[in-house]
């Protein structure tokens, strides 16, 4: 996992799609540039979708972490 | 690319309405402009006072009902309304009532729900939706 410094944790776990997808882009519009935001799903859409959005704005997707029941997407503030 | 979702919302059942709302946010999530044009049974289903207590079911999967309602109870999956006004939140998503229903119905605007933007006609609903993507729920 990347030792960046984690801004802020969307904990997402146990809603359905799209409800992190949401949360993410909420939390992503209200972040600064250089946050880094770590959203938590156990939901499998979204573990395609997330990426996808954070690749189709351009911010980086720092990396997907495959946790115990959920998955954590890390992501940064870029722009 | 398409960058227009147009919804002609026809069905008033929680079964199709959720989808409505999914459908919608996943549109404005890929920065779609996103259309929803209720008419019959799918305006019916955003009267403010029965929106928050809707509970029908298609008739086909009646049978599913209470076991699909108790799973989205207990799952915690949010209303078609509530979904909606999420994916308003964060996108460019409009909703139309269909002007003919409201009339057939001897309904107004003020009936509905706040999440209802304007009244139209079919012809400008077509107009509007023409350069993008249609489907009909």
């Amino acid at each position: 996992m990347s030792d960046e410094k984690v801004t802020k944790v969307i904990d997402a776990r146990g809603s359905y799609c799209p409800g992190p997808l949401m949360k993410l882009i909420e939390n992503v519009r209200l972040a600064k540039v250089g946050d880094v935001l770590d959203l938590l799903s156990s939901d499998s859409g979204t573990k395609k979708d997330a990426p996808n959005w954070i690749k189709k704005t351009g911010q980086e997707l720092i990396g997907i972490y495959d946790e115990e029941g959920y998955t954590r997407i890390r992501i940064k503030k870029i722009k | 690319m398409v960058n227009k979702m147009a919804l002609i919302v026809f069905s008033g059942t929680v079964d199709k309405l959720l989808p409505v709302g999914i459908i919608a946010s996943g549109g404005v999530a890929m920065d779609m402009e996103v259309h929803i044009f209720l008419t019959f049974w799918g305006l019916n289903a955003f009267r403010k006072d029965s929106v928050k207590s809707n509970k029908k079911f298609s008739k086909d999967f009646e049978e599913m009902a209470p076991y699909m309602m108790n799973l989205i109870n207990k799952k915690g999956v949010p209303s078609y309304i509530d979904t909606i006004k999420q994916a308003k939140a964060i996108g460019n998503v409009h909703v139309h009532a269909c002007a003919m229903t409201l009339d057939l119905m001897d309904m107004k605007k003020e009936d509905l729900d706040d999440i209802v933007e304007d009244v139209m006609g079919v012809g400008e609903f077509v107009e509007l939706a023409k350069d993008g993507m249609t489907l009909f729920i």
